[in-house]
């Protein structure tokens, strides 16, 4: 029998292949706190067939939407998803940066016109995936340290 | 290519022909700016000029530009008098003077407040300058008295001395130099040298500036000298900011080493970096540089709503 670490959900999604040591960062960003209700399980530094070693991340009962799948490809942008359906992986897909970021990271400048009280959503040109670079649209300045600074 | 109702908010924005096509028509336009010729190009048209930042040059030539052209401007021009001072955003501002004017010139404090001017108004909006970030009509205005006084631009060697790591204007018109195809020398204390990001950019589009610290060494084969101030507070120690300051002053004593037809530019207001005696020579163009804010902003004026002389 295969022993497993942690068990399979039933229904959920499975954030697999995230950058080690990153998963308490997606955790974050995808808004789990303690007011979630179903069990999220977090695997830190496990083996990988991939590429060395990895993080998971397992949580019941939610599927993620787009925008909350652009986000973790900012930090982790070699994760898949796995929309689990009573057991079975009913999707699978690899988180992909878009082209355009778009209300998913605050500008670094703090000059910007979007960190102002200005009704506007964030918005930035990814010039570079590997590794990321965003430049913002409206100050045209460079980005660093993106993961930071995800809304 | 049409410019009628687009948004001038970076020069990155503009394609090289876009950008002569502004430069041409500023050509054309200059008897008009001096007052030698009258037109109504621009009669019953309003242009709101909303400064929220203090501006002598840029907003006195817009102003100039649109009276000269026939048309007529409203203002924001001192801020504390204005509702924003109550907390209006610029995303409500510009949708209520865009009720009232034409066309939109915006000069604002904060990076970026152009681009979202622009999202949020019908209009055409041109950025005037928003905070350390772009001002697109300089680097026109700038581009256009070099094709005018050193007689084009491609192949002529352009001098950029002072602050060029902060100035962000200093990189916007070095990457439209390079558009041009302008040999460019980047001379600047290294902490002040330009950013790698533009050196980088320029590169990218097979331009290789060269850099140096020392105004000395380059000047003899400079075609243009374009003096940008170096700020007091950038540096820490004062005695600091006197001797580097000190060893980039543009003075006749200098000028022996340079060529005759030199041409001296400055986006103005100067400090102490180029000397006054300079003023009298014919190498000084920076005052006519100011000027040729008129044309160029006439130039752009009309092209955004489309007038004819």
């Amino acid at each position: 029998m295969k022993d497993f670490r942690v068990t399979p959900i039933r229904n959920g999604t499975v954030i697999d292949h995230i950058d080690c040591g990153q998963a308490l960062k997606v955790l974050r960003i995808i808004g789990i706190t303690d007011s979630v209700r179903s069990t999220v399980s977090v695997l830190l530094h496990v083996p990988s067939k991939k590429d060395g070693w990895k993080d998971v991340i397992k949580v019941e009962d939610r599927e993620l939407d787009t925008k909350e799948v652009d986000k973790i490809s900012l930090i982790a942008p070699k994760a898949t998803i796995n929309i689990i359906r009573d057991f079975n992986v009913a999707e699978k897909f690899n988180v992909k940066l878009p082209d355009v970021a778009k209300g998913i990271v605050r500008c670094g400048n703090p000059n910007c016109i979007t960190n102002m009280d200005e009704p506007v959503e964030t918005e930035f040109i990814v010039e570079s995936k590997d590794p990321i670079v965003l430049r913002c649209l409206y100050c045209d300045r460079i980005q660093e340290d993106v993961a930071d600074r995800v809304v | 290519m049409s410019f009628k109702g687009a948004d001038v908010v970076s020069i990155r924005d503009l394609s090289r022909e876009q950008i002569e096509q502004v430069m041409d028509l500023a050509e054309e336009l200059v008897p008009y700016a001096t007052g030698e010729k009258s037109t109504r190009a621009m009669e019953g048209k309003i242009l709101g000029n909303l400064f929220f930042e203090p501006s002598t040059r840029t907003r006195l030539s817009f102003e100039t530009a649109m009276l000269r052209l026939g048309g007529r401007f409203i203002e924001i021009a001192q801020p504390q008098s204005s509702s924003v001072v109550k907390g209006e955003t610029l995303a409500d501002t510009i949708r209520m003077v865009e009720g009232y004017a034409d066309a939109i010139v915006l000069r604002h404090p904060h990076e970026g407040a152009a681009r979202l001017a622009a999202k949020y108004c019908s209009k055409p909006v041109i950025n005037a300058g928003d905070g350390a970030g772009q001002h697109p009509t300089q680097t026109i205005l700038d581009l256009f008295t070099i094709r005018q006084q050193a007689n084009g631009i491609a192949d002529k060697n352009v001098v950029l001395v002072g602050d060029l790591k902060y100035g962000r204007t200093a990189h916007s018109l070095a990457e439209a130099l390079g558009m041009f195809g302008a040999n460019l020398m980047f001379v600047a204390p290294p902490l002040l040298q330009m950013p790698k990001e533009t050196i980088k950019h320029l590169e990218k589009n097979g331009i290789t500036p060269r850099l140096s610290s020392s105004l000395e060494e380059v000047i003899s084969d400079a075609d243009i000298l374009y003096v940008t101030r170096i700020q007091r507070e950038r540096f820490p120690d004062p005695a600091e900011y006197i001797k580097v300051a000190g060893s980039y002053r543009v003075d006749n004593a200098l000028l022996r080493e340079a060529k005759k037809d030199l041409v001296i530019m400055h986006p103005l207001p100067r400090v102490d970096e180029i000397a006054p005696e300079v003023d009298h020579t014919d190498n000084a163009k920076y005052f006519h540089q100011a000027f040729n804010g008129v044309p160029v902003r006439m130039a752009l004026i009309m092209l955004v709503l489309g007038g004819e002389l």
